[in-house]
């Protein structure tokens, strides 16, 4: 019978049928982070439990640990050491694989583990962390848990978990030029609601998807779980291969050949049947952002701040009239006259070697707006340390931008850094939820390009449209 | 772990939708690396007018008379989306909810739920706000008990102060899971044989998932 991608991922780990569509799976890696790493790790020591498979499992320090230069345990978030410190001896007691805060590898974990090759194609992966779902960009099974989950992982391998339903989102044609996998999952969001996804396991296909590169796919699957998917796919191709070859954690020789060939298998057979499908013209995507604090409320750069009254829906009125408030905003602005007080390029969704190429390519001669305040945090040590060889440091700074050590930073309030109340701040992370930034921060989610196209004209603004404002 | 069976309480209505886990927990409110100290910081963007002096804001339902022993959620749709943070169910449980009743929730909040003994009861949003409503205006400490829903798990049942009953939804494992107050992971270790022999034929089939112990 003809199976999807997903189903075949899901038999190829099936340990039991436990019965009521719900199967024990066989999980190949996992990865935690000192926010929930340290409490599944020492809840199982203190359970008297060992850790299953201890070679496959690997640990990171990115969301409370601070980004600024010199860095050491102690954070702005008060507790943040304890978090660090109680992490770091469980990791160590467990004998599983750290990247500690000094650690050549460390960085955020879902950029660290395809860049190490510890995500494969065709594993299963899972993390205490609702982004793992980028992860599925190079053509794995990979999704979020919790810590209880993880703690259930750790000690058997394995996982209980109700089988998701299947969805289609097929990106018809090619992206119009200056469109990037960012504004698709926005247009994809503000198209079909933030909880379009209906829980399933949504593979991506088309054109668009094919002629992405493996970074783009991750930004992209990054914010299924924005649009309330269980998590997102793209079937493994040449790209993909060739994207894990020689990364350390990845097979060699003969085993990489026999991994190849498996690989290569990997995708939805023609007739597969899908339980919903989407498709989107891939040209009528423009660069996005989104204007309140739902990962739905998304506009073109071009376009305007709408209007709650030609809203029908009640309950989606209430919401905007909400959204508004928080985000201190009047229906009918142009989205160009936004004003902004901060910039930020970071995150798991855009912080990689090819975000900050492509972010650095506009800043090039450019300067930042004298009230803006610009930070950009490389996804990873391994990612400052590439960029820092083609000299993109010295582009962010002289644009600029200051230039961190590698962690979540400010895409959350975890390590108690924040732009501050009320601050109006583009940002190439993945959630705008009220206080997500720091109590009362307002974040209008974009790419990396339109970040830095707004953060030198101070207002919102695409990297296409004219530089000054109200120009002419 | 504790079991779930028949439950009265106070049920508040919060009925918003797509409520995620930083609302419900802001990062900053997740203080030890633990699993408790976490009620004084639930829904607390929303709950202190001013998050340092912990002023409560008057507004907000579980400040209103009465609803401080709530023990049941009435919410909208995606209730618990975004983060993970198992904490956002430790808060809720460590406050007192028992229950939250939404047309659907976030999937790894879902989970958490399960895996704490705290019931997620599907209910279309029309029935959600039909309960609302009949409760709206009831007063939480009248002696009538005017804001008290029972929920009968073994029946998937709501009963209002009304007796009106409303059919919820949830899995059999996941009820069973709750009803028992099953432990997963000694579940799973009943299938020992099956993981030992998945284990075996796999590192046949796919060696390079193994990784050596030295990197």
């Amino acid at each position: 019978m003809a199976q999807t991608l997903f189903e075949k991922l899901w038999n190829l780990h099936t340990v039991s049928d436990l019965g009521d569509g719900e199967f024990l799976l066989h999980i190949d890696r996992i990865f935690l982070h000192e926010r929930t790493g340290g409490i599944a790790l020492r809840n199982v020591a203190d359970r008297g439990l060992d850790i299953r498979y201890p070679s496959q499992v690997f640990c990171t320090m990115d969301h409370i640990v601070d980004t600024f230069p010199g860095r050491g345990d102690e954070t702005l978030m008060p507790s943040g050491r304890d978090f660090i410190e109680t992490t770091r001896a469980a990791a160590q007691a467990a004998g599983i694989q750290l990247f500690d805060i000094r650690h050549s590898r460390q960085g955020i974990v879902h950029v660290v583990s395809p860049e190490q090759g510890i995500a494969l194609p065709g594993l299963t992966l899972v993390c205490p962390d609702s982004h793992t779902c980028t992860l599925g960009g190079l053509g794995l099974l990979a999704w979020g848990i919790g810590s209880t989950e993880a703690e259930h992982a750790l000690v058997t391998g394995t996982l209980r978990v109700h089988k998701p339903k299947t969805m289609r989102v097929a990106f018809n044609g090619s992206l119009p030029a200056g469109v990037t996998a960012k504004d698709m999952a926005l247009h994809l969001i503000g198209k079909f609601s933030a909880s379009g996804g209906k829980r399933c396991a949504i593979e991506f296909t088309g054109q668009a998807i094919r002629e992405l590169s493996v970074e783009a796919r991750l930004t992209l699957c990054n914010m299924a779980v924005e649009f309330s998917a269980f998590t997102g796919l793209v079937a493994p191709d040449e790209k993909a291969i060739e994207y894990t070859r020689d990364r350390p954690f990845a097979p060699g020789g003969a085993e990489w050949d026999k991994a190849a060939r498996h690989w290569r298998s990997l995708h939805s057979d023609d007739d597969a049947v899908f339980d919903y499908e989407l498709a989107i013209d891939s040209a009528e995507i423009a660069p996005s952002v989104t204007w309140g604090p739902s990962p739905q409320q998304v506009v073109a750069v071009t376009g305007e701040v709408p209007d709650p009254e030609l809203e029908t829906d009640p309950a989606e009125r209430n919401s905007m009239i909400t959204a508004l408030d928080y985000m201190g905003l009047e229906p009918g602005t142009p989205i160009s006259d936004i004003r902004i007080d901060a910039a930020f390029i970071g995150s798991c969704t855009n912080s990689r070697l090819s975000d900050l190429r492509e972010a650095a390519r506009y800043l090039e001669g450019r300067k930042v707006a004298d009230w803006v305040k610009a930070v950009l945090v490389p996804g990873s040590t391994p990612v400052k340390r590439a960029a820092e060889a083609e000299g993109l440091h010295e582009i962010f700074q002289a644009a600029g931008f200051e230039w961190r050590e590698s962690g979540c930073s400010m895409c959350l309030y975890a390590g108690g850094e924040t732009f501050g109340p009320g601050k109006r701040v583009i940002s190439s992370t993945n959630r705008n939820f009220e206080g997500r930034q720091g109590p009362g921060t307002r974040t209008h989610l974009a790419s990396p390009v339109t970040v830095a196209a707004s953060a030198c004209a101070g207002y919102i603004r695409g990297a296409g449209m004219a530089h000054s404002r109200k120009a002419g | 772990m504790r079991t779930f069976n028949r439950h009265t309480g106070v049920a508040a209505p919060i009925l918003r939708s797509n409520i995620d886990t930083d609302s419900i927990i802001p990062s900053v409110e997740m203080k030890t690396v633990g699993k408790k100290g976490l009620a004084d910081g639930l829904f607390a963007a929303w709950r202190y007018i001013d998050r340092e002096s912990r002023k409560p804001n008057p507004d907000f339902i579980l400040n209103k008379p009465g609803f401080a022993r709530t023990s049941i959620l009435l919410a909208g749709p995606n209730f618990g989306c975004g983060s993970s943070r198992e904490h956002a169910v430790w808060a809720l449980d460590e406050f007192g909810i028992r229950a939250v009743i939404a047309p659907s929730f976030g999937a790894i909040f879902h989970n958490n739920c399960i895996a704490n003994g705290l019931l997620p009861a599907k209910l279309p949003f029309k029935q959600v706000s039909a309960i609302a409503s009949e409760l709206e205006g009831n007063d939480p400490n009248g002696e009538d008990t005017g804001h008290e829903l029972t929920i009968d798990l073994e029946k998937r049942c709501i009963i209002t102060p009304t007796g009106a009953r409303y059919r919820f939804d949830i899995t059999a494992s996941d009820a069973e899971m709750l009803i028992r107050g099953l432990d997963p992971i000694s579940l799973t270790l009943q299938h020992q044989a099956a993981i030992e022999a998945f284990h075996l034929q796999d590192c046949q089939a796919r060696p390079w998932v193994y990784l050596p112990h030295e990197h």
